[in-house]
């Protein structure tokens, strides 16, 4: 019997021993005499879990997970056999913390093969796009527009106004960008998606295509990512030799073509327009808006740039209709989000459900605590941009609005737990410092802002006149966030400023040592 | 697995050069395809690239030096990069990144005298579920402690 085995190819897969784990299997199975066909797939988010391999039976693909080289032998044996194993975790699809999911997005991430078009059609794919070619663009920016979509890079701009935008600018030429420039520390959706389900990026980024007037795209992939470089370029290859990338897609008389660019290093080319900077091969210097991109994006040309997950939300909604999606999420804040649970947590990984979970459901229930077994202190939400909330605001909802309020940002949807060993002086200055490095150098609050503003923080870790120096950086921090042109010098303020408001035990020396001389 | 880089060469140079310039903003592509060929950007290809790309020296350099990743010299025979990002700090790497300082004796951004290892942050490898990360010569290292990191140390110093 020919045993089909699945194994994910992902980057965080592979980090803790995926392609070891397939050596061994051919190994093994060669061995044994067993015949086994291996399918590399995405990753199924279960991240504690990985390498989580799986094996198709008839009720279903029974996972194992976490397999080392040393667990294969007994491994293949009780998939052989369908008998118990300790690391058997039953049918994947029915592991609870899968299962509670609502995975619009990452439907078929981790369960098809990134590199066949064939099996991305067979579970889905190119529906919407089918759906969108009979359409046409008026109709396809309504569908857009009524699902609510808003920007999921972190500005949260509403998509269906931004495509209309671009739609309607005259020009000769017009692109489609998507932003891969995914830099925020805590966030791997884009990764994850561009390695296990490329194909849906293309999709999504054909749509917007043939819905704007644009025949070619870009997408800006940071180098730190050279698998998902390699599974984009492997699926634009396969999508062109198929008919969905090129002169006349999928039998249609629209064309549409793109290619990967590869970032070199600059966290602030994940601003737009910085990013088109440079895509056009230059510094990547933050322009000011107006103009926006809609209307003088790459090369002047009118352009939409969204970010992956904007992009890979775009063949469901069309596919299945703009209120399927609507009917997810609360308030402003329409469908779902790909959350990403990440830095001292128990069950980190990928977790896409509507928006409207709180912050607490997130990082105790679902995320199980911190994999340390402290209590959890502080998260950050959002990036190195984002606020650093105490277990006090665990009851904010996931929602872009209720962020806001409480002067935080979901950001790009990334979560990393800290235990009660952190230190958020460093953690204050770490931002600054962060700030400082990657600037662009193109408005001053911002660079110079964020170097006074390391050196404040120093004098207050150093316990000099602490309480004018924390005066100082609050106004500091002010003039970053109203002076600069872009959200590094802009938002730097949201981690310093929450570590202040919300962990101000740390920064002022505790007036215990009078009191405590008895 | 060393990365095997070819000397610099002038005609190589201007051959991959060429291959690129014709693309729409081709100056990282070209600098990228150079630093894959040679391990770092000459000095001497600025103003190739510069004069294929009908720009200026300087406008070349701005871009160059922008970037994090471009080098101006080879890096040591073995290049390990440490996740330094939030995540990674929340799971310990802090300790992890002053003991590969401390077994090296280099600190980050610095290259072993012997030129064995070129030890560099990276600011974030996406990997911030089983955090904290490494890359060693492209190949991704997970769940950090103590044990692998000393195994991965010894491992570029090879």
């Amino acid at each position: 019997m020919n045993m089909k085995i699945f194994v994910p190819r992902d980057a965080t897969a592979v980090a803790v021993g995926a392609d070891e784990v397939v050596t061994a299997l051919e190994q093994i199975a060669q061995q044994r005499g067993l015949s086994i066909e291996i399918i590399r797939t995405g990753s199924r988010g279960l991240h504690w879990l990985e390498p989580m391999i799986e094996v198709a039976t008839p009720g279903g693909r029974v996972a194992y997970g976490p397999v080392g080289t040393e667990d294969v032998a007994s491994v293949l044996e009780s998939m052989a056999n369908n008998g118990p194993h300790a690391l058997r975790l039953g049918i994947a699809d029915k592991i609870p913390w899968l299962k509670r999911q609502t995975r619009l997005t990452f439907a078929r991430c981790g369960v098809i093969d990134p590199r066949s078009l064939d099996d991305y059609r067979a579970h889905g794919g190119y529906k919407g796009f089918e759906r969108a070619l009979s359409l046409g663009p008026d109709a396809i920016l309504n569908e857009v527009t009524a699902s609510g979509l808003r920007g999921r890079g972190g500005a949260g701009f509403p998509t269906g106004i931004k495509w209309k935008t671009v739609a309607q600018a005259k020009a000769d030429r017009k692109f489609i960008v998507c932003n891969a420039d995914e830099g925020d520390s805590g966030t791997f959706a884009d990764r994850m998606i561009m390695e296990g389900d490329p194909f849906l990026v293309i999709e999504g980024m054909t749509t917007a295509g043939i819905t704007v007037g644009a025949t070619k795209g870009y997408i800006y992939i940071r180098s730190e990512y050279p698998h998902a470089v390699e599974a984009m370029n492997a699926a634009i290859k396969a999508a062109r030799r198929g008919g969905y990338l090129g002169d006349k897609i999928g039998g249609s008389t629209y064309s549409f073509d793109m290619e990967v660019r590869v970032g070199a290093g600059a966290y602030v080319c994940g601003e737009e327009t910085s990013l088109l900077e440079s895509l056009e091969g230059r510094r990547g210097l933050v322009r000011a808006k107006p103009p926006l991109p809609a209307h003088y994006g790459l090369f002047g040309k009118p352009t939409v740039i969204n970010n992956v997950l904007s992009f890979a939300a775009i063949p469901f909604i069309l596919a299945e209709g703009a209120k399927a999606y609507a009917d997810f999420g609360m308030g402003r804040s329409r469908g779902t989000m790909p959350i990403q649970l990440a830095g001292n947590i128990r069950h980190g990984g990928l977790f896409e459900t509507a928006f409207g979970v709180t912050l607490g459901e997130l990082v105790d229930d679902i995320g199980g605590g911190t994999f340390t077994g402290r209590p959890v202190r502080a998260v950050q939400v959002g990036g190195p941009l984002g606020a650093y909330f105490p277990r006090a605001l665990f009851d904010t909802p996931f929602d872009y609005e209720a962020f806001a309020a409480r002067d935080g940002l979901i950001g790009h949807g990334g979560i990393v737990v800290f235990d009660d060993s952190v230190d958020m002086r460093k953690q204050a200055r770490f931002a600054m410092e962060f700030c400082a490095v990657e600037s662009c150098g193109k408005c001053t609050p911002c660079r110079i802002g964020s170097t006074r503003g390391v050196e404040t923080i120093e004098k207050i870790i150093n316990g000099e006149r602490v309480a004018e120096n924390l005066a100082l950086v609050g106004d500091l921090c002010n003039t970053m966030k109203f002076g600069s042109l872009c959200a590094l010098g802009g938002f730097t303020p949201y981690p310093v400023l929450s570590a202040l408001k919300h962990f101000r035990e740390d920064f002022i020396p505790a007036p215990t040592t009078l009191q405590a001389a008895e | 697995m060393t990365a095997v880089f070819e000397p610099w060469d002038e005609t190589r140079g201007a051959e991959i050069i060429a291959e690129h310039a014709s693309q729409e903003g081709a100056t990282l592509v070209i600098l990228h395809a150079l630093q894959e060929a040679f391990g770092f950007v000459p000095e001497a290809a600025i103003p190739m690239v510069a004069q294929a790309l009908n720009l200026s020296r300087a406008e070349v350099h701005g871009v160059f030096t922008f970037y994090h990743d471009f080098r101006h010299k080879p890096a040591g025979r073995h290049v390990l990069k440490l996740c330094r990002a939030e995540a990674c700090q929340a799971a310990g790497g802090d300790a992890l990144a002053a003991r590969a300082e401390s077994k090296l004796g280099v600190s980050l951004g610095n290259t072993t005298a012997d030129d064995r290892v070129t030890l560099e942050p990276i600011y974030c490898l996406g990997l911030c579920s089983t955090a904290p990360s490494a890359m060693l010569d492209g190949r991704l290292v997970g769940r950090l402690d103590e044990k692998r990191l000393d195994a991965l140390v010894a491992e570029a110093q090879r």
